[in-house]
């Protein structure tokens, strides 16, 4: 599914160069559910980006369901980012004047979806996440955790390959993380492939695959025993 | 632009960003707003400064006998000059080439009875060119004619404000009217855009008026009107030839100020004209500073809107915006949003002129106006700069990195 070679990308800060990723090779397979961690600055977010598309590589290869991504214009991007990834950030990022609903419905709009199916659509996903009755509130009558399963719904709905996520459960309790991940847990058994970048261990070990990141090189990379997030969840 | 999805997008959008959308809305229809009313006040000051100085014919020259302060060839000073039909005769004999017609005028004050209503008015005795040189215009049966001249017939043209005073409403075409113990029939009724005094004046045959007064062949006044084509320096040229002859015929020293007075109404006009083009000037110097002004403010707000929205922005796009559906998107609502309210703007500037009227005529205001032509481009203008303004800001969000958008906290 994702297979990338020798990545390298450095961000230029006046005179000087950081070097944030030196030659990152990586695959994963359709169905992985893989935790990316590190410290900060070890690159994983910026690994997570380049793996979206919101950010580009300056050397390495990126193969993405079997296409080459390279020389991509942004709205070569836009359109790869709508048809493969769905994204899952931190800090929720979902638009304050439309509601829940409207948040989900939006990625279908740029696939020039009607109308009526898009709430369709976005109304089953919703009601995935667990919050088919929460449809008309606007973000801010809702809470943490309930604003970032808004967020997976958004992400899953125009159906993509792989779903990323940076720090998903970084703004949340653990109770909330927990109930997320069952959610995480749950998409991935259906099987789509999830990237989570994460610095919490508990959350890493509900993954199938741990990759350990360090000043831009990957250190270790492990399956694990997936510890499941439903036993937490009463 | 027709996608029934993406104005509901847009609807959406701005009904839920109310504050933005008003402000936005606002600047576009105030900077509009102004714009009409100044150049309708500025249009307003023209029109008073036209109904004062440019409401008679501006191709002619009046002359007006004085009394000499200088003695000349054998004759004393404060001699009184007197014209006579001669000089109408010898005028159009040396100065054919130059005149477009030539009319003299006897003004004389009288009682004018119909049944039971009278009035004192002024009657003027005229030939027929005298109706372009004041621009009488007649609403109802004819003015006085060559065949009038020639005939001393007792005909008599009234203004509007004449028939309505003495005849209550009725025509008072066909009926006799007595001047001064005279009985006249009415052939004619004008109307005067010079106002209402310029309405209540008689005009009959100056044939007839001099035959009352003992058959004599004084004037008062003559009025000649020269051919337009001769243009500025023509006038100009004729007149000091003019000027010149009559004093001459008359024995007036040349440079007797008083003997005679000879007006020129094309030097009149050339500085009226001058003035009307300052004033001009100033309109639209006051109305390109609005327009500037409005523009300066849609810009401002447009950049304001795109720097609020450059998170939302980024999340479009991480979501599958393309730029240029980002750039269209912004692009659709601030045309959207200047077209609305610049027609907001224009219909209360022109209903605001319309409502204001002539009631600031003491302010030498009258009937303000703003030409549909100025008040669409002023809009369009508007529109256009709106759009030039959202895109510029628009472009740039829809380049940055959604990566670098979404860190925009």
């Amino acid at each position: 599914m994702i297979d990338i070679s020798d990545l390298h990308k450095s961000y230029k800060m006046g005179q000087n160069s950081l070097h944030v990723l030196k030659g990152i090779d990586f695959k994963a397979d359709e169905g992985e559910m893989v935790a990316i961690m590190g410290s900060s600055g070890s690159g994983k977010s910026t690994l997570l980006n380049i793996l979206g598309m919101l950010d580009e590589a300056d050397a390495g290869t990126y193969i993405l369901d079997g296409k080459e991504i390279k020389d991509l214009d942004e709205t070569k991007a836009a359109i790869y980012r709508n048809k493969f990834l769905g994204f899952v950030f931190q800090s929720f990022n979902l638009i304050a004047y439309k509601t829940a609903l409207e948040n989900v419905m939006l990625p279908l709009y740029y696939q020039k979806v009607s109308r009526k199916e898009r709430q369709t659509r976005a109304q089953k996903f919703l009601e995935q996440v667990g919050l088919g009755p929460w449809a008309t509130h606007r973000p801010n009558e809702l809470s943490g955790g309930q604003k970032q399963r808004v967020a997976i719904a958004r992400a899953l709905v125009s159906k993509p390959k792989v779903l990323l996520a940076d720090e998903p459960t970084g703004a949340l309790d653990s109770k909330t993380s927990y109930e997320l991940m069952d959610v995480l847990q749950t998409i991935n058994n259906q099987g789509i492939t999830l990237l989570i970048v994460t610095h919490e261990e508990d959350i890493a070990n509900m993954c199938k695959r741990i990759v350990h990141l360090r000043d831009g090189i990957i250190v270790s990379d492990k399956k694990v025993t997936q510890v499941k997030a439903s036993q937490y969840v009463e | 632009m027709w996608n029934r999805d993406r104005w509901r997008e847009m609807f959406y959008t701005l009904s839920k960003n109310k504050l933005r959308t008003g402000l936005s809305g606002f600047t576009v229809s105030l900077g509009i707003f102004i714009f009409v009313l100044l150049f309708g006040f500025g249009n307003g000051l023209k029109n008073s400064f036209q109904d004062f100085f440019l409401d008679d014919a501006t191709n002619t020259i009046w002359l007006y006998p004085g009394q000499t302060e200088k003695p000349y060839r054998g004759y004393k000073a404060k001699r009184r000059i007197i014209f006579r039909n001669d000089d109408l005769t010898d005028i159009q004999q040396n100065f054919g080439f130059y005149l477009a017609y030539i009319t003299p005028r006897i003004s004389r004050g009288a009682l004018v009875k119909h049944g039971m209503e009278s009035n004192n008015y002024t009657v003027r005795g005229i030939a027929p060119g005298h109706q372009n040189a004041e621009k009488t215009i007649i609403t109802n049966g004819r003015y006085i004619n060559a065949n009038d001249l020639q005939e001393r017939t007792k005909f008599a043209v009234v203004g509007r404000l004449v028939e309505q005073d003495l005849f209550q409403g009725k025509s008072a075409l066909g009926e006799n009217i007595d001047v001064g113990g005279v009985s006249y029939k009415v052939v004619g009724v004008y109307r005067d855009e010079g106002g209402d005094n310029e309405e209540r004046l008689i005009y009959i045959p100056y044939t007839t008026r001099q035959q009352l007064e003992k058959s004599n062949d004084r004037i008062d006044q003559i009025i000649l009107a020269f051919r337009p084509e001769l243009g500025y320096a023509g006038a100009k040229e004729f007149e000091k030839k003019l000027n010149a002859f009559m004093r001459k015929k008359h024995f007036i020293a040349p440079n007797d100020q008083r003997g005679i007075y000879v007006r020129n109404r094309t030097a009149d006009l050339k500085e009226s004209q001058q003035f009307a083009s300052i004033l001009q000037l100033i309109v639209t110097f006051v109305g390109l500073g609005t327009l500037l002004a409005g523009i300066i403010g849609i810009s401002n707000i447009m950049v304001y809107v795109v720097k609020e929205r450059t998170k939302e922005l980024g999340i479009r796009k991480a979501i599958g915006a393309t730029p240029k559906s980002v750039v269209g998107m912004i692009l659709h609502e601030s045309v959207f949003i200047t077209t609305v309210a610049g027609y907001v703007g224009l219909l209360a500037g022109v209903g605001t002129l319309a409502i204001i009227g002539d009631s600031l005529e003491e302010y030498f205001i009258i009937n303000p106006f703003i030409g549909t032509n100025t008040a669409v481009a002023a809009t369009l203008t508007l529109i256009a700069f709106g759009a030039i303004a959202g895109y510029i800001p628009a472009r740039r969000a829809a380049k940055i990195k959604p990566i670098i958008a979404l860190r925009d906290d």
